[in-house]
């Protein structure tokens, strides 16, 4: 009933198998990155299914043991922990989504085309839903009573977007060369960041890092 | 002044960031009048300029008056729908009638139209691998220990467990439950945590 030797097929054409720990390890940081980064990243919908599934497993194994037991307890606890971080991550997507939802949508829309989608389609249409219903909102309360030409709901002035300027906490998962930080004077600086070593840096420079898994921001 | 009244709601609303006041559906009335004045005022005016070059800028200082009244409105009904939807996570797709209160009807129909959207979402969840979705609206703060001593403040009334105990919940009776199973009614406020 441990964690860490239970093999499950992550999907069962390609039989890739990994382990339950490694899942864990990918969800956590996956977690943390959501967290620390203002802008939306990509989803990780494999890896929340494979752990709820798992889930699923471990809550059929407590259920066999007598109350009391001990271990019971512990596994419980730390099932509750895993949740906790789960509904946690996708509720912090949920926010975001919220509070960007106009320029994430318009950048999703293209994304969706070439496949390259952050939003699960779920996100997506969530995000869709709440736009329309935001603006339906408005639409009735004030601005179909104003004058003509103001009834327009204009979404380029309503759109809040993510600070990609704000600075960040981050570690190196690997020796990466030549990252371009722009200088306000206009003079570029390229640096070079060593495995395991920590920065703080601008988020922008290093958007694409974070989201290849180059970098684990902290 | 232009735009007088319209600060005046924005500046209503920010003396209360956390709790939500009332709708105030008579200021916003006596904004989209003026703005409709303005609008008026403005017509007249723009006919005029082909002969009288000077109308012009009264007419663009109409305008700006006219842009900013729609800019703080949105803004006011923005803060507003931030805040019911805050709503939405503490107490659920329920209102308490108090709370109900404090929204115009719109403002209702669109939290419900929130909570719906919110709901399917939800329920979406893991569905491929045979959950009937995941509430995120629990586990809210992260977990410290699996059981919390909880006093009750109500009479509530029978509580089945997920084991499958019951319990009767009365007013100032004591408990000692699992976290997981409590939170929802501790918003509620009819469990207090003590320990």
């Amino acid at each position: 009933m441990d964690l860490t030797d239970d093999n499950i097929a992550l999907s069962e054409d390609e039989e890739e198998e990994i382990t339950a720990e490694v899942v864990l390890k990918t969800l956590q940081s996956a977690w943390q990155n959501e967290r620390l980064a203002p802008e939306i990243l990509p989803h990780r919908n494999d890896m929340v299914e494979c752990m709820l599934g798992q889930i699923q497993h471990m809550e059929r194994n407590i259920n066999k043991l007598p109350k009391t037991d001990l271990r019971a307890t512990i596994h419980k606890m730390e099932l509750s922990r895993i949740k906790f971080i789960i509904c946690n991550y996708l509720k912090t997507r949920l926010s975001k989504i919220e509070k960007y939802c106009i320029p994430i949508l318009n950048e999703e829309r293209q994304r969706v085309e070439s496949g390259t989608n952050f939003l699960t389609p779920m996100e997506y249409k969530y995000a869709q839903e709440y736009l329309l219903n935001m603006e339906n909102h408005m639409k009735t309360v004030v601005l179909d009573k104003m004058p003509g030409n103001m009834q327009m709901f204009e979404s380029n002035k309503m759109a809040e977007h993510p600070n990609m300027q704000s600075h960040v906490f981050l570690k190196a998962n690997e020796t990466i060369n030549g990252v371009v930080l722009e200088d306000l004077a206009g003079e570029d600086e390229e640096i070079d960041l060593e495995e395991g070593s920590q920065h703080i840096l601008q988020y922008k420079p290093i958007a694409d890092l974070v989201k290849n898994g180059k970098v684990q921001l902290i | 002044m232009f735009a007088e009244k319209v600060i005046e709601l924005l500046k209503e609303a920010e003396r209360n960031p956390v709790t939500i006041d009332p709708f105030n559906d008579d200021k916003i009335r006596q904004i989209l009048e003026e703005m409709q004045t303005l609008f008026r005022m403005n017509m007249n005016d723009a006919n005029a300029t082909t002969e009288n070059k000077s109308l012009w800028t009264t007419v663009q200082v109409r305008h700006s008056a006219l842009e900013r009244n729609k800019r703080c409105l949105l803004a006011y009904l923005y803060s507003r729908m931030a805040k019911i939807k805050t709503l939405r996570w503490e107490f659920g797709a329920i209102l308490p009638a108090d709370v109900r209160e404090l929204l115009s009807d719109d403002e209702y129909e669109w939290f419900t139209k929130y909570s719906m959207n919110l709901a399917s979402y939800m329920r979406s969840l893991g569905q491929d691998i045979g959950y009937n979705g995941i509430d995120l609206t629990e586990n809210l703060k992260p977990p410290k220990s699996l059981y919390i001593e909880v006093l009750c403040m109500a009479d509530y009334g029978k509580l089945e467990l997920e084991d499958g105990d019951v319990i009767l919940l009365k007013k100032n009776s004591r408990h000692f439950l699992p976290t997981s199973e409590c939170q929802t009614l501790i918003r509620q406020g009819i469990l207090k945590q003590i320990s």
